[in-house]
């Protein structure tokens, strides 16, 4: 086998100075009844080549995102990522690293969280941020839980903005940890939702996405406002990262925590993972974030150095005691994330972020040309809702049929519940004019 | 010409000075400093080529961003040799051995990357419609095949996105099941053993549970009778972890397993571990009722720094029916994922709820099954003897000169103490770092928490007999220096390192978590 290079002379020689006769020696302690004599009933080894067309002819079966006109968004988004970024990710030193224990021999992994920190501190306008949770909707999770320890209520109120699948994360988390929860219907746009009525005493925090599922970009000043009057902390959700390139970020309107999904910056759409869940808060809640935190420091010589800093927070130290389970995050996504930011810099950043924003305006118009087509957005970044004549899963169906990838029905993640006519489109700086003129034809067709 | 050099340049060694010697760079040959990004930053400069978008009317609602973000300005040489530099002072599995016991540092097939990166799994959007995604849905479904085969479990949910998410989903399996039969009320407890690692009791009190340790006995073993002792009906589930984190198999585990189903409580096993029994023993055969897989462990997805990971989780057929949605099914019209309540509804089943946003680590998955096809059944089971066989010859071979607290044979990793080391001046995190300058990554520290200054060495199966060889010869030295009043190699150590050791203390006290700008300097008056 490839892969193992102990050949049948070194087994048994090292046998014989272990002092046993054979390997099977050395499961003695398994239960009699529980060895298995022979091999479990799967295929036998193959050779690399074998390998690759079995998952190549799997690969081969899925239509990819780069080879159609494509607008799918709803919490994942197709983005350009410099060639020089999955060069640099792969690099041995960094791929095959554990995580940073050892800091004097790992200031390569430290030395970019500490980057990954920073920038999205900036990117959110908030104090600090941690090294990574595993994606957006499990650090929503864990932001409400933090929520409740800061406040030492037990209650959060989920806008109805919010993804439906973080939602449920939440939701499920909340059931078995036994909080509450206060989960508003789903907010269409141009319908804004009376957050503050919700805001009570025990009121824990509020989450609110923005841009939210529907696309729509939410104002969060009132509500901070609101959550505030009651000592309730405000959780801004962010799934399209790139937007807060172009939209004032949710530290400059009042949020607490502000938790976004980095896939868009350096990550691929992976259907579905690894993404990287940004977590970050004010300087006086870090004490109580969940997560790894790397922090500066000087070695034995003086020389400027990093660590993993404030573990006793985590479950290594705390255990039972600690403010989340989370061991293993995104370390490979963030730096991916850090690395993608970088080669963007200030102004390619806030230009990539206006050019998607350019490219869904222009969608949106070409869109609601076509009959039938109501586009339901006023202010949006990269995203939008329409109404269609009919069901948006068939057009969706039928779109794909004609090699257009035109979005995600609302229904596929809130069926029966009445929005079948609904579909969310997104345009990024991947689709050129071309796609969006493919796009608005074949709808014009399949309708 | 006279002037002409006929001699060359000089090929004698140079004579005298010290390797000490200080630089006017602060470089020394090939370890580099290296500034922070943000220290590179030249206004003006940009690492990627975009075009302003024709003029167009924003639809912003007036939520545009103001000011400056403070994001530095670096082109893409410059940011291309800042991550190289960075990456030169990390130790990494494809640079040498890497003996983190319970981490299972092996081996990165470069195929796994490959296959990962085919636009076809890389670049597929976990919402398009099913059909365009077929191959996809038969590669989760393949791979939870394998899981299942390899475990003798019925069920798996491949969503869980790392280790202590995947025992967080088995633990709310469990917690469904007893809210199921009407004694989510009754039972409160859930049992750990002392050696178990962090996350265990971390997950369980994240679910309201209230953590009782259970102690080991002297062979590092869960001690049955205690254990026997502590059960009760108030007990929701035992978390256990096998081959335990002392590197030894729990002998009694089938008698733990009776035991923890008389008094009506489910048995989670932490499956860290697994890699060492995978292909010679199936945790269905022992009792288990839930069991997660580190597929960054077990099965070689790379750990990239701390992730990211996946903790797919195998169930029982007792806790099966509250497995997490989404799910992958096999219908008339091929592969189609059950995601929502709706959709479970209808397929007529039950499960507890969804543990994160679309449907897991695909990243992983394909590394995983490309792993686990290399191996096949023959090679998988060859993957835990081997490991075994390395582990015991480190065992065999530094047990005199180490102290080893428990007798062997180990699974897949050797665990010592510090009691070699008593009056020596030299502690467990001096010997470690005295690793460091000898060219290796210390071994797993301080853990498990059940034996003293705990040296904790998995060599996993991916190293050969002569590179265990010269590690072995390494410990031997060091252990010898250390005995032999050579303290200052431990102490002070490492010394050669990019850094020395830093001072975790101060980084504590005032965290430092982000860079700042510099503050302006005064003017002068
Ligand atoms: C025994 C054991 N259990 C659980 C975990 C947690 O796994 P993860 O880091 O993937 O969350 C680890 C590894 O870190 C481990 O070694």
């Amino acid at each position: 086998m490839r892969y193992l290079p102990l050949t049948e002379t070194d087994r048994s020689e090292m046998l014989g100075v272990i002092g046993a006769k054979s390997v099977d020696e050395l499961f003695r302690d398994v239960p009699e009844r529980a060895r298995l004599a022979g091999l479990v009933d799967l295929p036998r080894r193959q050779g690399e080549m074998e390998v690759d067309r079995a998952l190549s002819k799997m690969a081969a079966r899925n239509v990819s995102a780069g080879s159609v006109p494509f607008f799918v968004g709803a919490g994942a988004y197709r983005h350009h990522v410099p060639a020089s970024v999955d060069h640099l990710i792969q690099r041995s030193e960094f791929l095959t690293s554990y995580t940073p224990y050892q800091p004097e021999i790992t200031q390569g992994t430290l030395q970019y969280l500490f980057e990954f920190q920073t920038q999205v501190a900036m990117i959110t306008g908030m104090d600090v941020a941690n090294a990574s949770m595993y994606d957006g909707s499990t650090g929503c999770g864990e932001a409400v839980l933090m929520a409740h320890r800061v406040t030492k209520r037990k209650k959060a109120v989920l806008s109805g903005t919010l993804h439906p699948q973080y939602a449920e994360v939440v939701k499920n988390l909340s059931d078995f940890a036994d909080y509450e929860l206060d989960v508003m219907p789903p907010a269409l746009p141009g319908r804004p939702e009376d957050i503050a009525a919700h805001i009570a005493d025990d009121t824990s925090c509020v989450v609110v996405q923005s841009p939210g599922f529907f696309g729509e970009l939410v104002d969060l000043r009132p509500i901070a406002e609101a959550a505030h009057a009651k000592g309730a902390l405000l959780i801004a959700v962010v799934p399209e990262i790139v937007s807060l390139g172009a939209v004032t970020p949710p530290g400059d309107m009042g949020a607490d925590i502000v938790v976004g999904e980095g896939q868009s910056i350096g990550n691929g759409l992976n259907f579905g993972g690894p993404y990287v869940g940004l977590f970050a808060t004010r300087q006086k809640f870090v004490r109580q974030m969940p997560g790894r935190l790397c922090g500066e420091t000087v070695d034995a010589d003086g020389k400027r150095g990093f660590v993993l800093t404030l573990s006793t927070r985590e479950q290594h130290i705390r255990r039972e005691k600690a403010t989340s389970n989370i061991c293993t995050n995104s370390g490979l996504c963030c730096l991916a994330f850090t690395i993608h930011m970088s080669l963007l810099g200030e102004e390619g950043y806030k230009r990539l972020a206006r050019i998607n924003h350019a490219a869904a305006v222009d969608l949106a118009e070409r869109l609601s040309k076509v009959p039938g087509v109501e586009i339901l957005n006023r202010a949006f970044f990269n995203e939008f809702t329409m109404r269609l004549p009919g069901s948006a899963a068939d057009v969706v169906d039928a779109l794909a049929d004609k090699g257009v990838l035109g979005g995600v029905p609302v229904s596929r993640l809130l069926p029966g519940a009445g929005f079948d006519d609904l579909l969310i489109v997104a345009s990024t700086e991947v689709n050129t004019d071309a796609d969006r003129a493919a796009f608005a034809a074949a709808l014009v067709e399949v309708l | 010409m006279s002037g002409m050099n006929k001699q060359g340049r000089p090929t004698s060694i140079a004579v005298g000075g010290s390797a000490a010697r200080e630089t006017f760079t602060g470089n020394r040959a090939l370890q580099l400093e290296e500034a922070l990004v943000f220290e590179l930053d030249n206004p003006g400069a940009c690492g990627v080529d975009l075009d302003e978008p024709t003029p167009f009317t924003a639809r912003l609602g007036g939520f545009e961003r103001q000011g400056r973000i403070g994001l530095p300005s670096v082109s893409e040489p410059e940011i291309v040799r800042h991550y190289v530099r960075l990456s030169a002072k990390n130790y990494s599995i494809d640079a040498g051995l890497y003996p983190l016991g319970s981490c299972t540092m092996k081996h990165n097939p470069r195929l796994n990357e490959k296959m990962a990166r085919l636009p076809g799994i890389g670049d597929i959007h976990p919402l398009q419609p099913m059909k365009t995604v077929q191959g996809a849905l038969e590669l989760m479904d393949t791979l939870a095949h394998w899981l299942k085969e390899l475990t003798g479990m019925p069920a798996v949910a491949l969503s869980p996105k790392a280790g202590a998410h995947g025992e967080l989903c088995g633990m709310m399996a469990i917690r469904a099941a007893l809210i199921a039969r009407g004694e989510d009320e009754a039972r409160s407890r859930v049992l750990v053993p002392e050696s178990a690692h962090g996350t265990n009791p971390a997950t369980a009190a994240l679910l309201g549970y209230k953590v009782e340790s259970i102690p080991v006995t002297t062979e590092g073993r869960v001690d049955l009778a205690a254990f026997k002792a502590t059960l009760g009906p108030d007990v929701a589930a035992i978390m256990l972890t096998n081959p335990n984190t002392c590197g030894l198999f729990e002998r009694d585990i089938i008698d733990i397993a009776d035991a923890v189903h008389e008094a009506g409580a489910y048995f989670y096993c932490d499956g860290a571990n697994f890699n060492a029994i995978v292909g010679r023993v199936r945790p269905g055969d022992l009792g288990i009722d839930a069991m997660h897989i580190n597929l960054h462990k077990t099965f070689s997805t790379p750990h990239g720094g701390g992730g990211p990971g996946a903790g797919p989780v195998v169930f029982s057929a007792a806790l099966a029916p509250f497995a997490p949605r989404p799910y992958v099914v096999h219908g008339a019209d091929g592969f189609r994922l059950v995601e929502t309540a709706e959709d479970a509804k209808a397929d007529g089943t039950t499960p507890f709820g969804r543990m994160t946003a679309f449907h897991g680590q695909m990243g992983m998955f394909v590394r995983a099954l490309a792993y686990m096809m290399s191996h096949g059944s023959d090679g998988l089971r060859q993957v835990a003897e081997d490991a075994v066989l390395n582990a015991n010859y480190v065992l065999a071979s530094l047990k005199d000169d180490l102290s080893a607290p428990f007798e062997g044979p180990c699974m897949h990793e050797a665990l010592f103490d510090d009691r070699f080391l008593k009056g020596t001046g030299v502690e467990t995190l001096d010997f470690a770092k005295a690793m460091i300058d000898e060219g290796y990554h210390p071994m797993t520290m301080y853990f498990p928490l059940v034996v003293h200054g705990a040296l904790l060495i998995e060599p996993t199966e991916t190293e050969s007999k002569q590179a265990v060889d010269l590690f072995i010869a390494t410990l031997k030295d060091l252990a010898r220096a250390a005995k032999s009043n050579d303290k200052e190699r431990f102490t002070g150590a490492p010394y050669l390192s990019p850094r020395r050791r830093l001072d975790e203390t101060a980084a504590a006290r005032s965290p430092v978590l982000r860079w700042a700008p510099p503050a302006p300097k005064q003017a002068a008056e």
